[in-house]
């Protein structure tokens, strides 16, 4: 009984630890630009121009993974860091992370402490932060939220959905596979079988079989977004069953392209460019160019519209682009059925087929 | 389609990859069987493991030197086991919520040191498979067993040591001692506290290795959160085993073998959902804890701090 009563208090305790340790500190967005805002105030006295108040626009923004996981995450911090040069810098455009909140708890505190704080956007990288939204953004009706992988905004006029449109990057880099196997198999790994992943190995999969139905395609669920020895060993399992060519998707799969690596197997990634990690082997990848989506998001909170939309980046809008890695020798009919793919993707002339 | 399963690759492919998953359990676990057989309970194997990996990453890819790496593992473990063996054993703190706090330490610090020291995932040339000659060449066998990198070998050197030293040495006796009956021990002039530290800190450099494995031999590459729960079921491991190193063994081989036969199964498209396929070795592990778990005593002082009385 004493036994039970102190496992009981370790497990309590245990999550009031886990609960309260994610409390957010909200993490400092990148400093570099800090010179900047020192500027102004060495103008010359003789005609002091109106003090300009610009307007900054400030994002928050709460992820699962880390803002340098070559996949989801960095993605999007990406996109943020690529508006903020666009725009000039931290005085028009400030944002604030968190990131590694795969405690959907934790993420939804952090939610709820930047809407406190005034910011104009809340984005909420994640499928799984979707209930903790739906109760939150009712209570902060002037702030806008955003959530991604999703179509779903639940009815509310300040929450906007976004998701990507995978199984399009997911197919062009199926014909690339296809085109460029020897041994007649290629291999795809994925976390869960649901969502994003689902619909990219499953456009992967349609790929394939669109440009060679005689090319083996083996699909591997590793059960975990985390998981990158478990990736790793996955990957083993198809180079070990004929796999010459290998594609994945979510963070865990940095496993996979070590082992894709050390095998002089061929990768095409997707999420983020993954190219800096395997030059030599790594062939194209589709990215994530979400700052689509934010900036017309921005947009329309200008025009007072806080939400009740959802957003599908695509290869045709431009929110999803392939990326070919200059260092690998890509053939060059290989290039152009590829480009030619995602021409067709775009002006609709190939639909993909989706189990 | 099943008797694709029992075709030669694919079954030279499920237990080679079986003998790899294993190997970073086996380090850990068997680190935690010392730790608990002296009447310590660790669950800060996994915050060890994250900042070995770390550790070992980090030296390896600024120095190109393999062993620094590895020797770095084995440092960050030591003191991950100190700073642990002086909280439990010098301040009686409850073992379970310590470790948790070890945990949650390793996490955040291997995440904090990695943004600012790494930036981004990188990958590093890891230890080499070796060839071990005559054997290497035995058909199958060669290639499951015989043709692996140095720290998988070693892993399952050290399970026999382990062994070994836990029941045909004094020092095993006096662990053993200290765990079941630490009064009776103290009593005849075995001192529980430096032997308490000698096992927690050995289980920090043995999870420190386990990170190592991941980082500089299995995988090659570090990112957050790398061990993903690892060192969890590497403490699980230890009550399947019944803290025993060969039991420990067994529990690995058979969770692992059974992930990689899952695994497979997906690769030939046999038809079993993805989700039923990566439950298989949870719910076998589960099924074995259930059958086992009333047959096996544990340690009687684990997780007791010892206070000498008068």
């Amino acid at each position: 009984m004493k036994k039970i009563m102190s496992i009981l208090t370790v497990l309590l305790a245990l999550s009031l630890v886990l609960s309260a340790c994610g409390s957010p500190a909200p993490a400092p967005a990148p400093v570099a630009e800090e010179a900047t805002q020192a500027a102004p105030e060495t103008s010359n006295e003789a005609e002091p121009e109106p003090a300009a108040t610009v307007e900054t626009f400030r994002v928050a923004v709460v992820m699962p993974s880390s803002i340098n996981d070559l996949a989801f995450s960095q993605s999007m911090y990406d996109a943020l860091v690529l508006i903020q040069t666009e725009m000039g810098g931290t005085d028009y455009f400030d944002f604030v992370y968190s990131d590694n909140m795969f405690v959907v708890d934790d993420a939804a505190a952090a939610i709820r402490d930047y809407a406190s704080q005034g910011y104009d956007l809340i984005i909420a990288h994640g499928s799984q932060y979707g209930s903790s939204l739906q109760e939150i953004a009712p209570d902060f009706p002037e702030t806008s939220f955003a959530w991604g992988t999703t179509v779903e905004t639940f009815g509310q006029p300040n929450i906007f959905a976004y998701e990507a449109a995978s199984h399009e990057g997911g197919y062009v880099n199926g014909v690339l596979a296809a085109s460029l196997t020897q041994s007649g198999v290629v291999g795809v790994i994925g976390p869960i079988e649901t969502g994003d992943a689902k619909l990219y190995v499953d456009g992967f999969v349609a790929g394939v079989k669109a440009t060679d139905p005689n090319v083996t395609v083996n699909v591997n669920y590793i059960g975990s977004f985390s998981d990158v020895a478990l990736a790793a060993e996955a990957a083993n399992t198809h180079i070990a069953a004929g796999a010459d060519v290998m594609a994945g998707t979510a963070q865990m799969v940095v496993g996979a392209i070590g082992v894709a690596k050390e095998n002089g197997v061929l990768w095409v990634g997707t999420q983020s460019n993954q190219t800096s990690l395997a030059p030599d082997i790594v062939v194209a990848n589709q990215v994530y160019r979400w700052d689509v989506v934010v900036k017309e998001i921005m947009d329309l909170i200008a025009g007072g519209t806080l939400g009740g939309k959802s957003f599908v980046i695509t290869l045709e809008n431009g929110g999803e682009v392939m990326e070919y890695n200059p260092g690998f020798n890509l053939p060059a009919d290989v290039k152009t059925l590829a480009d030619q793919t995602i021409q067709g993707l775009i002006d609709g002339s190939i639909t993909i087929t989706l189990p | 389609m099943i008797t694709d399963l029992l075709s030669s690759t694919v079954l030279i492919g499920i237990l080679a990859s079986g003998i790899r998953l294993a190997t970073p359990y086996l380090y850990a676990a068997i680190g935690e069987t010392f730790g608990q057989k002296s009447g310590v309970l660790n669950l800060g194997v996994e915050g060890q493991m994250l900042l070995g990996s770390f550790a070992a990453f980090y030296v390896t890819f600024r120095t190109g030197n393999l062993w620094l790496g590895l020797l770095a593992a084995i440092l960050v473990g030591a003191l991950m086991g100190l700073a642990m063996a002086f909280v439990t054993v010098n301040l009686h703190a409850k073992q379970g919520i310590s470790g948790i706090g070890f945990y949650l330490f390793g996490l955040g610090m291997s995440d904090l040191l990695f943004q600012k020291l790494m930036g981004t995932v990188e990958t590093v040339r890891g230890f080499p498979r070796v060839s071990i000659p005559v054997v290497s060449g035995i058909p199958g066998i060669g290639d499951i067993f015989f043709n692996q990198n140095i720290l998988v070998y070693g892993a399952y050197v050290l399970v026999p040591v382990a062994w070994f030293v836990l029941n045909k040495t004094t020092l095993g006796l006096k662990i053993r001692a200290v765990g079941e009956n630490p009064d009776a021990a103290d009593s005849l002039g075995v001192s529980v506290v430096r032997i308490r530290y000698f096992t927690i800190i050995l289980g920090g450099m043995l999870s420190g290795i386990a990170g190592a494995s991941l980082s500089i031999a299995l995988l090659n590459v570090f990112q957050q959160n790398m061990t993903s729960g690892l060192g969890f079921i590497a403490v699980a491991l230890v009550y399947f085993g019944g803290w025993r190193p060969f039991g420990v063994l067994v529990g690995a081989l058979l969770f692992s073998f059974v992930n990689s036969l899952q695994l497979w199964i997906q690769v030939l498209g046999l038809p079993i959902p993805s989700d039923i396929a990566v439950m298989m070795p949870y719910v076998l592990t589960i099924l074995v804890l259930v059958a086992t778990a009333s047959k096996i005593r544990s340690p009687s002082a684990l997780t007791k701090p010892f206070e000498r009385e008068g």
